[in-house]
């Protein structure tokens, strides 16, 4: 797990508001953001495109046996999110008592991920909560 | 003069009833709900704090608005249960609401009136037209130690307020506002102290009351009108009973309290209570009625404000979730073990 500001700050923009990136060839669409479109190649240029966070779950599961960062937070939903703009994005699902399924309305909801122990940095992003 | 241009609320979906702690702690369940005036409290989830809760009330606030969130140049945010001691929660605010970089940002605590400290400042700016808009919030987590009566009340929510001075976007002009503070040691919380103390009793007479009081009474002295040329009144609310004593003491009517009185089913949300208290009645507001807010924060002191709704909260309502229709979204009830485990109470090591 990240132990950086670096890493941590280089990524906030897009954790904090799903910020991804457009090919302008072409206008696929990417969350997280790619350096080059996988259609078009290399040679397109790519703009920002921040997405607005609403879609629909396309797969998920429940973890169960979690990795030490989530140790507490078990049993919880990950699953991949049809965004309304088209891309696929995985993420937290938010538990609120009510069954998942595919097909389920969701939206992005801002929620901390996970901290540093008791001195170290707090994560921020988006997790996915049932409208 | 400065005005309101939006606002939004939040609160977590987590609640735990008064029965489920007074049970632990073998007391009289009946009597402390009597007593408070409180049924049950919000919880926020292991993955919410102040800056989580923040965030979603300032997104709601600038769809409420209609505004683009990049003509923000302050943000404020007040809370006593900021996530870090040194590190902006305003700064992940302005961040996550995509409000651009030249912003004026700073965290605020002044117990449970930060947030409407906020809201003068971001009025000084907009008046002296060094903003166009500024935003106020009030968010918090707040503690209350396992066997304290503050455990009853304690809960966690906010609400963010967008001030403005542009004609057709001032959804309510911000009539005049006062501020009575002194220093009294009612309630407090030291570095690196999990849970807050106070003075018991103390916290009554010399503290909440005393400060409300003359705030209020301050603004309806400087204004010229008294409690009848109000349509509502917001007190901040501790708990259920201490807003409808004092509003009684000082001649305003159950009628007119009724809307903004949210801590018998939320509790008390520190920061957020008085801003959320004032959500819950612009909701309900019509063009030309008139709204007091009074605001208390421990150590101490009071921000009072007269409020005068105008026409063009129509335009905005729709805009935002109203505050009693997200209240009454899918609760999902907690046991006090689980409310321990969320609040991180119990020690892992």
């Amino acid at each position: 797990m990240e132990r950086s500001s670096a890493r941590l700050w280089r990524k906030i923009r897009a954790r904090y508001n799903l910020v991804g990136n457009e090919c302008q060839s072409c206008k696929s669409e990417y969350f997280p953001p790619r350096p080059i479109c996988k259609k078009c190649g290399k040679k397109t240029e790519m703009a920002v495109k921040k997405f607005a966070g609403n879609g629909e779950v396309y797969s998920f599961t429940k973890i169960r046996v979690p990795p030490d960062t989530f140790r507490e937070e078990a049993p919880y939903y990950v699953g991949v999110i049809k965004l309304e703009e088209g891309p696929m994005v995985e993420g937290h699902i938010l538990d609120d008592g009510r069954e998942i399924k595919i097909g389920t309305k969701v939206r992005a909801a801002f929620r901390r991920m996970y901290v540093e122990g008791d001195e170290g940095l707090i994560h921020y992003q988006f997790k996915f909560e049932p409208i | 003069m400065a005005g309101i241009v939006g606002y939004g609320v939040h609160f977590p979906i987590y609640r735990i009833r008064v029965e489920e702690i007074a049970k632990v702690w073998n007391e009289d369940a009946e009597a402390i709900k009597n007593g408070l005036n409180i049924k049950e409290k919000t919880v926020p989830g292991r993955d919410e704090d102040a800056a989580t809760i923040a965030v979603e009330a300032a997104r709601r606030a600038v769809r409420h608005a209609g505004i683009n969130a990049k003509e923000i140049g302050a943000v404020y945010v007040g809370s006593e249960s900021h996530p870090y001691a040194v590190k902006p929660t305003a700064a992940t605010v302005i961040e996550a609401i995509d409000a651009g970089n030249n912003v004026m940002a700073a965290d605020l605590e002044f117990a449970c009136k930060a947030g409407t400290a906020g809201v003068q400042m971001a009025m000084g700016l907009v008046d002296s037209n060094m903003v166009k808009y500024g935003m106020a919030i009030g968010s918090d987590t707040s503690q209350g130690r396992p066997g304290d009566a503050l455990e009853y009340t304690a809960s966690a929510g906010g609400a963010a307020f967008i001030i403005g001075k542009e004609k057709g976007k001032v959804i309510a002009d911000i009539l005049k506002t006062v501020s009575y503070t002194t220093d009294t040691p009612d309630f407090w919380r030291r570095e690196g102290a999990s849970f807050p103390s106070h003075g018991g009793r103390f916290t009554g007479e010399p503290a909440y009351f005393k400060h409300i009081t003359n705030a209020t009474k301050l603004l309806l002295e400087e204004t010229g009108m008294k409690p009848a040329d109000f349509t509502y009144a917001i007190f901040h609310q501790p708990n259920g009973k201490f807003p409808v004593n004092v509003s009684k003491q000082l001649g305003f009517t159950e009628k007119q309290i009724e809307h903004g009185l949210l801590t018998p089913i939320i509790g008390n949300t520190y920061s957020g209570a008085s801003l959320l208290g004032l959500a819950a009645t612009l909701d309900v507001a019509k063009a030309g009625d008139r709204i007091l807010v009074t605001s208390f924060g421990s150590g101490a002191g009071s921000d009072s404000f007269a409020i005068e709704v105008t026409d063009s909260i129509e335009a905005a309502r729709g805009r935002t979730t109203k505050v009693k229709d997200l209240i009454g979204r899918n609760k999902v009830y907690i046991d006090y073990a689980t409310y321990l485990k969320n609040r991180d109470t119990i020690k892992m090591k």
